[in-house]
């Protein structure tokens, strides 16, 4: 049995931050989620994902989170409990049904997990979705720990399901990311089918309902500024003169800093955790005996300016400040140190900083950038473009593993914005450039957005190569299945919507179907598709390796090793492939028999023949 | 309690996502407050893994620069690179066996000389425990016990609550059957070379 339906109310679990929202679900009866993956969102839908197969719970992986996103509409306003999960930037791509689901509602309750990446540790910009919520006017809620991410999920559902409205969840990659100990409640029972009652003149958003629904919304959000004056999750903790006010992670900064600096009796924190609409009144009473106020929040100045607004409209002149205090500012992500500094700096404490070990003096250290795996395909795929384009053209690429091709000396990477963008974009470079284009994208990011990009291609007759790495799974966010996949790599019976056919499909004509090990086939198969007058694809077919040991179909190849008698230090392999199973000693090459996974593609670009598989 | 911030680092494969969260679990199950943060996603491909360990009066999930109390380290280059979260009341426990990342191969960096580096860290710190990691993973059976060994190496210094009972207690419920002999014996292993070197 899975670990979430644990079936002990007050047992205490250590559970991840995305576990703990995929319990709060279930104790809230959830009957049907859907998502597209994404860090460091990707452990909700894992759960449910699992649970969904030894449970009535209904799950999908959908292509897309707009897709997602109206998948889980669809079954909300028939009256389930839904919920649909994503990192920020899938929220941009789910904006657009977002924004009308706004005026429609739902049923019964639904709930949007959003999750923000300050730092971009694994993103590509470090937007800040509060904004999402506002201009949605959808309520947001933002739990600081654990067990709040599970009770609050729980919470999200009853208030959607009151207001008629989804309810955005709003989480970072340190409450994604983090364990503690959660105590479980109950778990309830759910209601998997329903019946949809016809309302079309409340759902179908033509001008004349959606005139009607926007005053609704507007109603719906008042009484939701009504729920977040009232709301527990806002809290006043202490009563001194210093007004503290915080959202999210911030707020265990802000309570340590608070205890380390011992002025728990000057200060007054705001909390808060139903942060959209603000409680204004609360802000109102909150500031109205204080002195002055700090905001600690991550990115933008959201709450800063809007307890302002509040301020100037109810004459209050209290100071109130956030960013550019200490080292608050809109960049990356907060720590405690920082919070802590800021803190001293504005209500004028003494407090040194602790001081750390010296390193002045240490030597410069070698850097360890992420890279693909050793044997990784993407290399192979890499080298064979390369090899055939030179260095002048240009390489839109994609996000997935793949994006790492951009570091050296592979080198293939010269355009990254968002998903499926690699396609469309090539279409303006081959048109604003006389240069080559040959991009890069994934099979997962493919089916994501790279069709529509395909279709646009098909239609403008534009001219370049776009190179689809399927590799079976997606990879870079833990092996989620996708629609390309082989059904018996998933334990699911659902039918497979095969690339090279939807390829075909969108009308292009030019389509090479390649193994990447293979590297002169592969070479040939690019070289064609350059000298093809017209747009060509080139579909790279092979498995993970990471993925494929885990379903168990990992080559059954030897490892291969360095013949030193051959060996004439010629260093292309290392020097063209960079593979991680290949190193130095001295000066000679040699590969680590327990990374390799005898993919052969060094053994191929070796001038000498000297990479050889290992006996016995 | 007093607040004790433990941080980890190793590198993608080496397995101190698990020590951490196993630490953590035994912690939770000692009745301690416990918090335990890690980066998932892109920044595993082969790069540098942190996670962090608080426990006690603490409800931070991260340490700041010059403030962790204990910095538990898998590989010597990674014990330098991160030396910046720790001051002079800092134990260190470290692997001293390199795992020479690829830019070494490629010639874009040297590969810092350990036990020169060993010794300066050693001036710096409360304490420094440096231990061929891997050879004892090896002599528990197993090169992927590293993991283990280190999380022994932690519990032997006596330098957080967990008791060595309930580390090993919650090590064999969350081990399959084939690699419980190989980690208890690397956790044992661990445990011993830090009492040797305290």
């Amino acid at each position: 049995m899975h670990k979430l339906l644990t079936d002990s109310p007050g047992t205490e679990m250590l559970l991840l931050g995305n576990e703990a929202i995929a319990r709060g679900a279930l104790e809230a009866g959830l009957a049907f989620a859907t998502c597209y993956p994404g860090t460091p969102s990707s452990e909700i839908p894992e759960q449910f994902f699992a649970i969904s197969k030894e449970t009535d719970l209904y799950f999908e992986y959908s292509t897309n989170e707009k897709v997602a996103m109206e998948v889980a509409a669809g079954a909300a306003i028939s009256g389930l409990r839904t919920m649909v999960t994503m990192k920020h930037v899938g929220l941009n791509v789910a904006a657009d049904p977002l924004m009308t689901l706004a005026y429609t509602g739902v049923e019964a309750g639904m709930v949007i997990v959003n999750a923000d990446d300050p730092y971009l540790f694994s993103s590509q910009n470090e937007q800040d979705n509060r904004y999402y919520a506002r201009l949605s006017s959808l309520p947001m809620l933002e739990p600081t720990n654990t067990q709040e991410m599970k009770d609050w999920t729980k919470a999200a559902f009853e208030l959607s399901e009151e207001l008629k409205l989804p309810v955005i969840l709003r989480t970072t990659t340190r409450l994604a990311h983090v364990r503690g100990g959660v105590k479980l409640g109950e778990l309830q029972p759910r209601k998997v089918k329903t019946t949809f009652k016809k309302d079309p003149f409340h759902y179908v958003c033509v001008p004349a309902v959606s005139r009607e629904l926007h005053k609704l919304l507007l109603r719906k959000y008042d009484q939701a500024v009504e729920k977040s004056e009232n709301s527990p999750m806002n809290e006043i903790i202490g009563n001194g003169p210093w007004g503290i006010v915080a959202n999210g992670v911030s707020v265990n900064y802000v309570m340590d800093a608070v205890s380390d600096l011992g002025i728990e009796d000057k200060v007054s924190i705001l909390k808060l955790g139903f942060s959209y609409p603000m409680p204004r009144d609360l802000c109102v009473r909150f500031m109205e005996p204080l002195e002055k106020v700090l905001v600690v929040e991550e990115l933008e100045p959201v709450v800063e300016h809007e307890l302002k607004t509040i301020a100037q409209e109810t004459g209050l002149t209290l100071e109130i400040k956030g960013k550019g205090v200490g080292e608050l500012s809109r960049l990356f992500e907060y720590n405690p140190g920082m919070v802590r500094k800021g803190i001293a700096e504005y209500f004028e404490i003494d407090y040194k900083a602790p001081l750390p070990v010296d390193t002045s003096d240490f030597p410069a250290l070698p850097g360890r950038p992420p890279n693909l795996c050793a044997g990784c395909p993407h290399r192979a795929t890499f080298y064979a473009v390369k090899q055939v384009y030179g260095t002048d053209a240009i390489h839109p690429t994609d996000i997935g593993c793949y994006t790492l091709g951009l570091l050296p000396p592979l080198s293939m990477g010269d355009l990254v914005i968002c998903m499926g963008s690699s396609v469309s974009s090539s279409c303006g470079f081959s048109r604003a450039t006389d240069q080559k284009v040959a991009s890069f994208i994934g099979d997962s990011t493919f089916f994501h957005s790279g069709i529509t990009g395909l279709v646009n291609a098909v239609h403008n007759n534009h001219k370049f190569t776009l190179v689809i790495m399927d590799n079976g799974t997606t990879a870079m966010t833990g092996h989620q299945p996708h629609p390309g996949v082989e059904p018996e790599t998933t334990g699911l019976d659902l039918p497979k919507v095969s690339v090279e056919d939807v390829v075909r499909g969108c009308g292009v004509k030019d389509v090479h179907v390649v193994r990447p090990y293979n590297l002169k086939k592969t070479i040939e198969a690019v070289r064609a598709s350059m000298e093809y007058d017209g747009l060509s694809v080139i579909v790279s077919k092979e498995y993970c390796p990471l993925f494929a040991r885990r379903i168990g179909k990992a080559r059954k190849a030897r490892p291969f090793y360095v013949n030193l008698d051959k060996c004439k230090n010629h260093r292309d392999c290392i020097n063209l492939l960079a593979c991680p199973a290949m190193f130095l000693e001295g000066e000679q090459v040699h590969i680590d028999k327990n990374l390799c996974i005898g993919c052969t593609v060094c053994a191929q670009v070796c001038p000498e023949n000297a990479i050889m598989p290992l006996k016995g | 309690m007093e607040t004790g911030r433990c941080l980890f680092v190793g590198v993608g494969g080496q397995g101190n996502l698990l020590a951490s969260n196993l630490l953590g679990q035994a912690a939770l199950s000692m009745g301690i407050h416990v918090v335990v943060s890690e980066i998932h996603g892109m920044a595993q491909r082969g790069g540098v893994v942190e996670s962090a360990v608080l426990m006690g009066n603490v409800k931070s999930p991260i340490i700041s620069n010059a403030e962790a109390d204990i910095l538990v380290s898998f590989e010597p280059l990674e014990t330098m690179r991160i030396l910046g979260k720790c001051n002079k009341k800092t134990l260190v426990i470290t692997n001293a066996q390199p795992l020479p990342p690829f830019t070494v191969s490629l010639g874009q960096g040297v590969y810092p000389p350990v036990e020169e580096m060993l010794e300066k860290i050693k001036t710096r710190v409360e304490k420094l425990i440096a231990l061929r990691g891997n050879d004892l993973a090896e002599e528990a059976g197993n090169p992927l016990s590293l993991n283990m060994v280190m999380l022994g190496a932690l519990i032997g210094s006596g330098a957080v609550p967990v008791t060595e009972d309930v580390m090993k207690e919650t090590i064999s419920t969350s081990t399959k059957k084939a690699f419980l002999e190989s980690n208890l014996k690397a956790f044992d292993l661990g445990a011993q070379a830090s009492k040797k070197l305290s």
